[in-house]
């Protein structure tokens, strides 16, 4: 290394002339792929919705799933204090109001474990072609094992019947825990029921009677998942959650 | 300009003959954690491929206006702004899978393979062999990656790249994946064994006896 590459002034310019130039390629790559990389995320949550909604086909192109969510999907925003309708701007995200202490509480107790919970969540109507609401699809979260699960349950118009208990982000272990996003684990929430006499009944429980409305047959080998599940859900669909939007059924009216 | 057996030699050296995981040990705890489906190894040897060779090239490109004092800095400048290209690149297009990887992407940038490379080679040789040896040390670092990944894919989950291959008992077969093979530290014994069977073939690689 020779000496004059040395100077304090090379050394600085050198530094100042790669920082600039790699800048310009990362803002140059972060700005152009943006709108591409906000269609992917948009996409990703109409697929999760219409997956709830049983209405995803396989082998879907983004422009079926777009026109399928546009057609049959309504979002609807509910304060859940009072478990009526509020309106909210269309960009509204449930999960980044949680982070902030003015659009949210803290749960006493956070049986779910999800340190805040917001005042007004996102609920998805879903429609058949007449426009009758024959689904309501609830976004839901509550802590697993290692870290927050995300799904969406999708109840029939009766407020009580289970469709779909969908994950879509979750971090459990593959195999074990992992298995929430099992297609055969999924199908046994068909059918299930929540309430029995106004009080949340669904378990999750070992060695469950598959003809019970009220059973759903715990993960092998991942209890501490399985329990996560059933926190979230009584949490959700408790006084603090969804409960009060469920018993008013406002999408009747 | 090196001949086309020094090319050869650089390309595809690193495969088996000095392969950055094998033998140097370089860049194993990505190796480890993304290898559980064979789709998330492939596309991750594709992404360290990608920034090695880029890296290797842009270095060799100013490596004689790089002062030595701030070298490791420069390097690691210029693999970061790669590594977050790459990053933005698979968010727009792969959505499915950066979302798999999640943050094993964004650290590529501490893999040893991609600052050993730019350290080891590209600071002294020109830019073509640089970029020619950072695509070489990723196929090094994908064959590692491809052979342990279809292994842990198809004994864990009874699949090739999502396709059946061993039906599990779950799903109505009569294989029982197996559990130990979906963790990530099950890599440990995969690369152990691999490392194994390369020295055995190839003798040559075993260190001598202190």
């Amino acid at each position: 290394m020779s000496a004059k590459k040395e100077t304090l002034g090379k050394t600085v310019g050198v530094v100042i002339a790669v920082c600039l130039v790699c800048s310009v390629i990362v803002s140059t790559a972060a700005v152009s792929l943006r709108s591409q990389q906000e269609a992917n995320a948009k996409l990703d949550k109409q697929t999760n919705i219409l997956e709830s909604a049983g209405l995803l086909e396989a082998g879907q192109s983004k422009e079926q799933i777009a026109a399928t969510y546009a057609d049959r999907v309504q979002e609807k925003f509910v304060d859940l204090e009072t478990g009526e309708y509020v309106e909210k701007d269309a960009d509204y995200d449930m999960y980044k109001a949680a982070r902030n202490p003015d659009e949210s509480i803290k749960p006493v107790p956070d049986t779910a474990g999800i340190l805040r919970r917001p005042n007004v969540a996102s609920v998805y109507l879903i429609s058949n072609p007449d426009g009758e609401v024959t689904r309501i699809v609830l976004p839901i979260n509550g802590s697993g094992l290692w870290n927050l699960m995300y799904a969406m349950l999708a109840v029939d118009s009766d407020g009580n019947t289970v469709r779909e208990l969908v994950y879509y982000d979750q971090k459990e272990t593959p195999g074990l825990g992992g298995e929430v996003q099992n297609p055969e684990w999924k199908a046994k929430w068909d059918g299930k029921k929540l309430y029995k006499n106004g009080e949340v009944a669904i378990d999750v429980t070992k060695g469950a009677n598959a003809n019970d409305p009220y059973e759903v047959d715990a993960l092998s080998g991942a209890t501490l998942t399985s329990n996560g599940v059933q926190n979230t859900l009584d949490y959700w669909l408790g006084e603090n959650g969804f409960g009060p939007y469920l018993k008013n059924q406002p999408w009747k009216s | 300009m090196a001949d086309t057996k020094e090319m050869k030699k650089v390309l595809f050296g690193p495969i088996l003959d000095n392969n950055p995981i094998a033998l140097q040990i370089l860049g194993v705890c990505s190796a480890l954690a993304v290898t559980t489906k064979l789709e998330t190894a492939l596309v991750m040897s594709l992404a360290l491929t990608a920034v090695t060779a880029f890296s290797n090239l842009f270095i060799s490109m100013i490596r004689s206006q790089i002062p030595s004092s701030v070298r490791i800095i420069v390097q690691m400048t210029i693999i970061a702004s790669l590594v977050i290209v790459v990053d933005q690149i698979l968010k727009a297009y792969s959505y499915e899978i950066s979302k798999q990887l999640s943050v094993f992407v964004g650290l590529i940038i501490t893999n040893c393979i991609v600052m050993g490379r730019a350290e080891a080679f590209a600071m002294k040789s020109p830019p073509f062999i640089s970029f020619l040896d950072g695509i070489g040390n990723g196929l090094g670092y994908s064959f590692v990656l491809i052979v342990i990944g279809t292994i842990k894919e198809l004994f864990g989950f009874g699949t090739i790249l999502g396709f059946e291959i061993l039906p599990l008992i779950q799903n109505g077969g009569w294989y029982q994946g197996n559990g130990l093979l979906i963790l990530p530290f099950s890599s440990f014994f995969l690369i152990g064994g691999l490392i194994w069977f390369i020295r055995t073939i190839k003798p040559e690689q075993v260190e001598p006896k202190e």
